[in-house]
């Protein structure tokens, strides 16, 4: 196939297009709108369900009543809109309706800045709304990777009847690349026995997240703990670069994964033996894998476009087994590979006993 | 005048009352026992049959409780004209 | 007394559910139910419809409408509701809501939803007060009036003026008929009936956006009997909220 040359809210628009998408409920929001005018122009011009809401809270809200008929439906931001739609995703959560979501990461906190950023791992790998719920969330660092992810991201949000996050930051967003644009799926309709179509012939259905008796909610919650373990244990996603004999580590995700990856190579060529761990799904989050990865390694550096929040889960899994160091920048400042590698350099020296 | 009844579902009738106010004969009282659900019921008192069927206490009757009957009189039969054929 | 030549001339809907209700003794919310159940019994349409339920008392609505249902976050209905909608064009979608939801929280969602007129039906139950929280001050409430949550009365002075939801919504391009009833008497029920049944063929004439909002009561938390109540609504509450076609657009006029 050949490549085509992509702009990444564009190919996320395109790729969920190709995976059947029928609905699209959404509202402007800087980095992310072209994904919105992409599909305004394509939705509407093929008759498919296409809102430009009056809020981003509006717009999760349709984005769950189409999810509750059973239809292909998906919402985009960037993380002040995100943070409008948690209402929206705890009942969503709560009702185990699919959908998925597209957050395009911006500078935080408040109105922040429309620059690139990684600020939102801890509202959307944590739940975000209120109760015990936890999205798949998953982090490209490419548009290559975005789109393919975007693809697969309904199949993911049907198996499990849950929320799926493609949690891209600015760079993702925003840049050009060349990529192979997955092929158009033709999708069938069945019923699954939970949407709402009307109650013909069979008994009325319900799409609700209200468990009034104590005890049904606990069952409830439950449940839901027993489909987060099922998703830690089948849909744990990462990328190891050049970690075969590393004796240091990095850790990044998105595009300062990338930054990274540069750093790791530069590293190897001063004959430090550095390599790169790179955690696509951060919820779940590649948890036993990093467990081990501490078992071989001498030191970890955790690189952010935060202040350290993946870096929290990072010491959950490694414990006191080595050292982690952390460089983060944020306000749409981007780590390049040699901010990064000094870090690398820094973690040799920690491992001889100077500071 | 239509000559009607209604029955009152006690387990429906959370004793409101709202139905005795509208009745225009009055033949709607409250019970002095209690239902199983802790509620003075709406019973029709209706011994000298005043009830017309109006459909103003089911109307207003918040809990669905009140079924109406009227009484449709057999139609007169007409008296066949004889035509010679 | 019940004889042979006596037929049913009232009787429950079929598309209500044949379990008691857990409203208040009085409340009217169940009359306003009624009055669904048999418009969706007259025009056929229960197998299509879905509802949406909103947050407060009528939360469960979708227990008492034999009907699909989903049950929106406090003042979301419009928007939920315009989800589905937009993905089954043919099923039929109405919103349940009460005034904290349709006018405080959800402002919002409901201006819009009429703004774009959504071919959608709203039944709109004003009772002045916040019931399932125990009686606070809604965007509706006169003033005036004593809540827990203007304990001296509404001072408008302090505590702003009531919506008035109806005019509001009648200034929309997008909404094809706006009306107020009422339900304190026979005569304003069966008028309400028939306006709700109205709401639901302008829907089904896919004519854009339709509500009924409904002047009903709350007698436990405006701390009345349910006679007074329904007084209450006819001296109160009608003055300020008269009753009336806010909006007949020209593509309903025949249904009208």
């Amino acid at each position: 196939m050949t490549k085509e040359l992509w702009k990444g809210n564009e190919a996320l628009a395109e790729a969920a297009l190709r995976a059947g998408l029928e609905a699209y409920f959404g509202y402007p929001i800087t980095p992310q709108t072209e994904l919105l005018e992409y599909l305004a122009k394509k939705m509407l011009a093929t008759g498919r369900a296409f809102v430009q809401a009056e809020s981003e809270v509006a717009a999760i809200n349709m984005v769950y009543g189409a999810a509750s008929t059973g239809a292909r439906v998906m919402s985009s931001s960037s993380s002040p809109g995100m943070s409008l739609m948690q209402e929206g995703l705890s009942y969503i959560a709560g009702s185990q309706v699919p959908v998925v979501l597209v957050d395009i990461m911006r500078g935080g906190p408040g109105l922040g800045n429309i620059a690139p950023s990684q600020s939102d791992y801890f509202q959307l790998t944590k739940g975000g709304g209120h109760g015990d719920y936890r999205p798949i969330v998953l982090a490209p660092a490419s548009v290559q990777e975005a789109a393919d992810l975007m693809y697969g991201a309904f199949d993911l949000a049907d198996k499990y009847r849950y929320i799926v996050i493609i949690a891209a930051d600015g760079n993702i967003g925003q840049m050009m690349e060349p990529i192979e644009m997955p092929p158009q799926r033709r999708l069938e309709k069945k019923d699954r026995g939970w949407e709402l179509t009307g109650a013909a012939g069979r008994p009325h259905r319900l799409i609700s997240s209200i468990y009034l008796q104590s005890e049904a909610l606990h069952q409830f919650n439950m449940h839901l703990q027993a489909k987060h373990r099922q998703i830690e244990q089948n849909e744990v996603r990462y990328e190891e670069y050049l970690l075969d004999d590393a004796e240091y580590a990095v850790v990044a995700f998105g595009s300062a994964a990338r930054a990274a990856h540069s750093a790791v190579r530069w590293a190897r060529a001063k004959n430090i033996r550095a390599g790169l761990f790179r955690p696509i799904s951060l919820y779940p989050f590649p948890h036993a894998q990093l467990t081990a990865l501490a078992q071989r390694v001498r030191a970890l550096l955790v690189v952010e476009m935060n202040t350290g929040q993946m870096l929290e889960d990072v010491r959950l899994a490694v414990a006191e087994r080595v050292p982690i160091q952390f460089y983060g920048v944020t306000g749409g400042l981007v780590p390049f590979a040699d901010d990064v590698l000094p870090e690398i350099e820094k973690l040799t020296r920690l491992d001889n006993g100077a500071s | 005048m239509a000559k009607g009844t209604i029955t009152i579902d006690e387990r429906r009738c959370k004793g409101c009352e709202l139905c005795t106010t509208v009745c225009p004969k009055n033949i709607i009282h409250m019970a002095t026992t209690f239902s199983a659900r802790g509620y003075r019921p709406a019973i029709l008192v209706d011994p000298n049959e005043q009830c017309t069927g109006c459909l103003l206490c089911a109307t207003i009757c918040p809990d669905v409780a009140i079924t109406v009957y009227r009484e449709i009189k057999p139609k007169a039969t007409t008296p066949s004209t004889t035509r010679n054929t | 007394m019940l004889n042979e030549h006596m037929q049913t001339v009232f009787d429950y809907p079929d598309a209500l559910t044949p379990g008691v209700t857990h409203y208040c003794p009085g409340c009217t919310h169940g009359i306003i139910h009624r009055l669904i159940a048999e418009t969706i019994d007259e025009l056929g349409i229960r197998e299509k419809t879905i509802g949406v339920a909103p947050v407060g008392c009528s939360v469960f609505i979708y227990n008492y409408l034999d009907t699909d249902f989903a049950e929106a976050a406090h003042g979301r209905a419009p928007a939920m509701a315009t989800g589905i909608k937009r993905t089954l064009p043919d099923r039929i979608v109405f919103t349940y809501q009460g005034d904290g939801d349709l006018a405080a929280i959800g402002t919002a969602e409901i201006i819009h939803a009429a703004a774009r007129g959504e071919n959608l039906t709203v039944i709109f139950a004003n009772n002045a007060i916040y019931g399932m929280t125990g009686g606070q001050m809604a965007p509706t409430t006169l003033p005036g009036m004593r809540t827990t949550s203007s304990p001296s009365g509404r001072d408008v002075e302090v505590q702003g003026w009531p919506l008035k939801m109806s005019e509001l919504l009648a200034q929309m391009p997008g909404a094809s008929y706006i009306a107020r009833r009422s339900v304190h008497d026979p005569g304003n029920i069966n008028k309400t009936k028939k306006a709700i049944k109205t709401a639901f063929q302008v829907q089904l004439h896919q004519a854009g956006f339709a509500m009924v909002e409904v002047l009903s009561s709350c007698p436990t938390n405006w701390n009345v009997s349910p006679k007074d109540a329904l007084t209450f609504i006819k001296e109160q509450m009608l003055p300020y909220y008269p009753l009336g076609d806010y909006k007949i657009g020209d593509a309903i006029k025949t249904l009208v």
